[in-house]
């Protein structure tokens, strides 16, 4: 299990258990103050599998499916239908692509993992039924995966266009703050939700930067 | 018999809906999925879709109707109905009801033999009804 994906994921498990407390407060500010407690429980949960090997390995396709199904059973609210939905998608993507190279059409890695990332944030949007400006994820999300689309139009390599993802998250989970809630219990506080930064925005730019950071480990290989 | 599937994040309160239920039609089949699979607060779709499909096999064939709380219960229970087979889902309908109105609503039409749609009917009914008195807005017992 040394690929990049289980790397990334407990890298993730990592960043998710050390902000645990501050997930928490954003949602206690303007939702029902769990997103922290609940992310943590399902990332170390996945973790924990990861550790004991009770998660497939490979191929990246069955990693993202079985880590989508033990968030989707374990996180709870919205976060993990959401999280779950969106790596379960990414999974399903790439095994499109990997029938496809089985075909004797191969796809870059780069581009496989562009696929991945885009169907992820398509089913989170889905999901939802939720567009960017809804301060919620995708405010995150959808920035990170024009930037990574953008950094692939340039032949940068994995690991520097995952970082451009994460930046364009963190940028984006910031841009949250003055926005109205329309999405969520957030929403139930109408005008009272200006001026909080969204938790699931502050969690989304987590999960990327780990991604970055996992794929800018020279130690790491980051066939996807 | 047709059959309820309580939907929501706590398990303790749907239990206790459960119990509420039964008062009323005691008969009827209820399935409840709350909270996540480590048993915190939450929803979790694997959860909906065995008690979905508990719900089905006790109904004898005639069906479930499915009541939900806010939330991430729908994003939840939407996974869960797409796990299941054409042939479940036909015999599953989800209430845009209030959660305890319209359990309680349902089962008393489900225990006098009701058809699944006529469950579903009741249950989305309870929606529009008032549960103050016409006159409440002359105040309380003034």
């Amino acid at each position: 299990m040394d690929g990049l994906l289980p790397r990334w994921l407990r890298l993730a498990a990592g960043r998710v258990a050390e902000a645990r407390e501050r997930l928490t407060d954003l949602d206690a500010a303007i939702g029902d103050g769990d997103h922290g407690i609940n992310l943590d429980r399902g990332f170390r949960e996945l973790a924990r599998r990861i550790d004991a090997d009770d998660l497939p390995g490979e191929p990246p396709a069955a990693v993202l499916a079985a880590a989508g199904r033990v968030l989707m059973g374990t996180v709870g609210g919205a976060s993990g239908a959401l999280y779950g939905r969106a790596f379960q998608r990414a999974g399903a993507a790439l095994a499109e692509l990997d029938q496809r190279e089985v075909a004797g059409y191969p796809v870059a890695r780069e581009a496989r993992a562009a696929a991945a990332f885009a169907s992820a944030v398509d089913a989170v949007a889905a999901l939802g039924r939720a567009t960017p400006g809804e301060k919620t994820m995708l405010d995150a999300l959808v920035p990170a995966r024009a930037a990574y689309a953008a950094a692939l139009e340039e032949g940068v390599t994995l690991a520097g266009a995952t970082a451009r993802a994460a930046a364009a998250a963190e940028a984006g989970a910031q841009r949250t703050i003055p926005l109205l809630a329309t999405k969520g219990r957030a929403s139930y506080l109408g005008e009272r939700s200006i001026g909080h930064l969204d938790p699931g925005a502050a969690s989304s730019a987590i999960l990327l930067r780990a991604l970055a950071d996992a794929a800018a480990d020279p130690a790491v290989p980051v066939d996807v | 018999m047709t059959s309820l599937v309580l939907v929501g994040h706590s398990p303790e309160l749907l239990r206790a809906l459960r119990a509420m239920v039964a008062q009323s039609a005691p008969a009827v089949p209820v399935a409840i999925a709350g909270g996540t699979a480590v048993g915190n607060l939450g929803t979790s779709s694997p959860a909906i879709r065995d008690a979905m499909r508990a719900a089905l096999a006790a109904s004898g064939g005639d069906g479930a109707v499915v009541l939900l709380d806010l939330g991430s219960a729908v994003l939840a229970l939407e996974m869960a109905l797409e796990e299941m087979s054409a042939a479940e889902r036909t015999r599953i309908r989800v209430s845009r009801g209030p959660l305890v109105e319209g359990a309680v609503r349902a089962a008393v039409e489900a225990a006098g033999g009701a058809s699944l749609d006529r469950v579903l009917a009741v249950a989305d009914a309870e929606r529009e009804a008032d549960k103050l008195p016409p006159d409440w807005l002359a105040g309380p017992a003034a």
